[in-house]
């Protein structure tokens, strides 16, 4: 059982890092929607340890939501705007990251080591192999902030956000084995609609600005 | 009492499925926002004259004194806004969005559960988001999407603190309800320390403090009057709220020292920060924007001077909150009878333009802190308090900013109010090539009432003096 845990919670880190490493959009897509098939992955195994029976739809939740739903949303609308800007454009696709992607991996593991720094003397002399991993919770929630800061595309952003939040559900699980069903379900809820919202603010971007890059964005300053 | 509870952020969720699903006539989309904020300050003021707390839903929803107080801001804030605020051309969509933010800041105000309370406040995000955007310019965009995105990661970094609270809650019984958490039964030190200062990190960029504030010009800025006047007046004091309930539980875990820095810090830099961009403003809404900042950054320091701090910054938050709405709302006028929000050309409005610029000047003065209004008790107040409480450096140089600000304020307004027309000046909207929003006029007696509330409040020591010191007792569950 510790070993596909620990298999789950290597997945979530290597998946946070390719989505900083990756140029491709499309390409980081799928990277986060692996990385939503692994995060099920370990709430299942949390599951299994507790046996407790909502738990499963929690397992399910996530499943349905990170591993297939946010992602294939992604997908369809980097498809529609291949399809607003002429087909297969290939500046669309490729993300312009403000490091290259070596110094991003440097900086990632740097950010990881800091977060096994800080939080792993918080947690006290645990024997729990689940609560052991929770700096890797947050040292996924950091590579997030990275792939958010370095990244101009909208969907990149996105796909930043995504990690962030599934760094911080891996925390919930890590540390107490989940937030309780109805904040699970109601934040679950939030993220859906704050994912379709900026989708539509997306394909705005791109009517307005001709462009989907948000460091672009500069029209409002003091 | 209990029934009431549900009632407040349910009666405005109610409106918003209502306004959004049925099609109604112009007149019902134009005051159904205004039924709502009537709705939630109703219920607030019931609950305001209760013996005790009140809960429902099996715990998960509790309204104590300071919630009653929470409930009536908004109600109150929300009136002023939308009935001086709105007008007949209010879509269906853009009403029963209206209805839903102010009914998810309601249930972030009357839930005892750090979860809910972060979900109802990110929810507010995403009732504001197409708000905001609402005018559909590039402005009004490029706003929205920092809003949603700055916004999200902020609120993502509290629940990130919310997670850690909850895990420190583990082992002696797993609890999100503040109420439990601020009992301090055995909860894990270390995990409370890191998560209560992400929470209130994370809560402190939706009450815009500094340096977490970047989004809140922007958004203030590109929003139609309505939404300004009630994000500017009460979604960042609901967000403060949140931080003042954290702040409860790291208090009785760790003792006052580390809220009580980090949000001195906030609130002083906040300060800071519009003080030194107040001075360039060029626009009157962002000017108004960054107003906010300073005033949630004094805020920010009466919640770190602490509990005896509380009633002023309670005051406060109605004071500034009704002042701000009557400002944002006479700006929204302002735009739509000159075409333009630029400090550079709107000049002599006292002149040109009375009926809009005499409440405004009423307006400011109140809020850069003249007696008789609201604002200037809350702050003396405040400085009294944080000096006793030995935050005598704290207080010093938030007054030496104050005086930056307020110097810039005038500065802005007296070319504004009395200064001579320039050659653009006589220049009509329509020639601007602007798209002229919203009507330059509009019922000038919510806006009336809310400048004479914020006289009078303070004066009724007797009712009000007891339910602030009821809802700052509250806080530390001592009622």
């Amino acid at each position: 059982m510790n070993v596909i845990l620990d298999l789950c919670a290597g997945a979530l880190l290597v998946t946070a890092l390719l989505t900083v490493w990756r140029r491709s959009q499309r390409g980081v897509v799928r990277v986060i929607a692996v990385q939503g098939v692994a995060l099920a992955g370990l709430v299942a195994v949390v599951a299994a340890r507790t046996g407790d029976a909502n738990d499963l739809l929690v397992v399910a939740l996530v499943l349905l939501l990170k591993g297939i739903v946010l992602p294939w949303l992604l997908d369809r609308r980097l498809a529609s705007l291949g399809a607003l800007s002429g087909v297969g454009a290939p500046a669309l696709d490729d993300d312009a990251p403000l490091l290259n992607p070596t110094a991003t991996v440097v900086f990632a593991a740097v950010l990881s080591i800091g977060a096994y720094a800080v939080v792993t003397p918080l947690l006290g002399d645990t024997g729990d192999p689940a609560v052991r991993l929770t700096p890797l919770g947050v040292a996924v929630v950091l590579i997030g902030l990275l792939a958010m800061s370095t990244r101009g595309r909208a969907i990149s952003q996105l796909v930043g956000f995504l990690v962030l939040d599934n760094g911080i559900a891996a925390v919930a699980f890590f540390s107490s084995g989940g937030v309780p069903l109805l904040v699970e379900f109601a934040s679950s809820f939030d993220l859906l609609l704050v994912v379709v919202i900026l989708q539509v603010f997306t394909v705005r971007l791109k009517a307005a600005f001709g462009d989907t890059d948000v460091r672009r964005l500069k029209e409002l300053h003091d | 009492m209990p029934v009431l509870v549900p009632l407040a952020p349910g009666l405005a969720l109610l409106i918003a499925a209502l306004v959004a699903a049925v099609p109604t006539p112009a007149t019902v989309r134009r005051w159904a926002p205004v039924a709502a904020s009537v709705a939630v300050g109703a219920v607030g003021a019931v609950l305001l004259t209760a013996s005790g707390p009140a809960t429902a839903l099996a715990g998960v929803l509790r309204a104590d004194s300071l919630s009653a107080w929470m409930l009536v801001t908004i109600g109150s804030v929300g009136v002023v806004s939308t009935w001086a605020g709105l007008d007949r051309d209010t879509g269906r969509g853009y009403a029963a969005l209206l209805c839903a933010f102010l009914g998810a800041m309601s249930l972030a105000v009357v839930a005892d559960n750090l979860g809910i309370v972060w979900v109802a406040i990110e929810a507010t995000t995403i009732a504001t988001a197409f708000l905001v955007a609402h005018y559909g310019t590039r402005g009004a965009l490029e706003a929205a999407w920092k809003y949603v995105v700055l916004g999200s990661v902020g609120i993502a970094i509290a629940f990130l603190g919310v997670v850690l609270i909850y895990a420190a809650s583990v082992r002696s019984g797993p609890t999100l309800s503040w109420l439990v958490l601020s009992g301090d039964h055995g909860l894990d030190h270390g995990l409370v320390r890191l998560g209560a200062a992400l929470a209130v990190l994370g809560f402190a960029t939706k009450a815009g403090l500094a340096p977490m504030h970047s989004w809140l010009p922007d958004a203030h800025g590109q929003a139609p009057a309505a939404v300004s006047g009630l994000m500017s007046g009460v979604l960042l004091a609901v967000a403060l709220y949140a931080i003042v309930r954290v702040q409860a539980i790291a208090d009785a875990v760790l003792g006052t020292g580390l809220m009580r820095i980090e949000l001195a810090v906030l609130g002083l830099l906040s300060i800071a920060v519009a003080a030194a961009l107040e001075w360039r403003q060029r626009d009157l809404k962002r000017m108004l924007a960054y107003s906010s900042i300073e005033h949630m950054g004094v805020m920010a320091l009466g919640v770190a001077i602490g509990p005896t701090a509380l009633p002023a910054v309670l005051l406060y938050m109605l004071a500034h909150g009704l002042i701000k709405a009557s400002l944002f709302v006479l700006s929204g006028r302002l735009l739509a009878a000159e075409g333009t929000t630029s400090l550079a050309v709107m000049r002599a409005l006292l002149g040109r333009r009375p009926a809009i610029a005499v409440p405004w000047l009423a307006a400011l003065a109140g809020l850069i802190g003249f007696p008789p209004f609201g604002i200037f008790f809350a702050e003396l107040a405040i400085a009294i308090a944080g000096w006793r409480a030995g935050l005598g450096w704290a207080v010093l140089v938030a007054l030496g900013l104050l005086c930056l600000v307020f110097t810039a304020l005038v500065r802005l307004a007296i070319p504004m109010l009395f200064g001579t027309p320039t050659a653009w000046t006589s220049v009509g909207p329509d020639d601007r090539g602007a798209t002229p929003h919203g009507a330059p006029t509009g019922p000038l007696l919510p806006i009336g009432l809310a400048l004479a509330a914020c006289v009078v409040v303070p004066f009724l020591g007797g009712p009000v003096g007891a339910a602030l010191s009821d809802a700052a007792a509250a806080v530390t569950g001592s009622r």
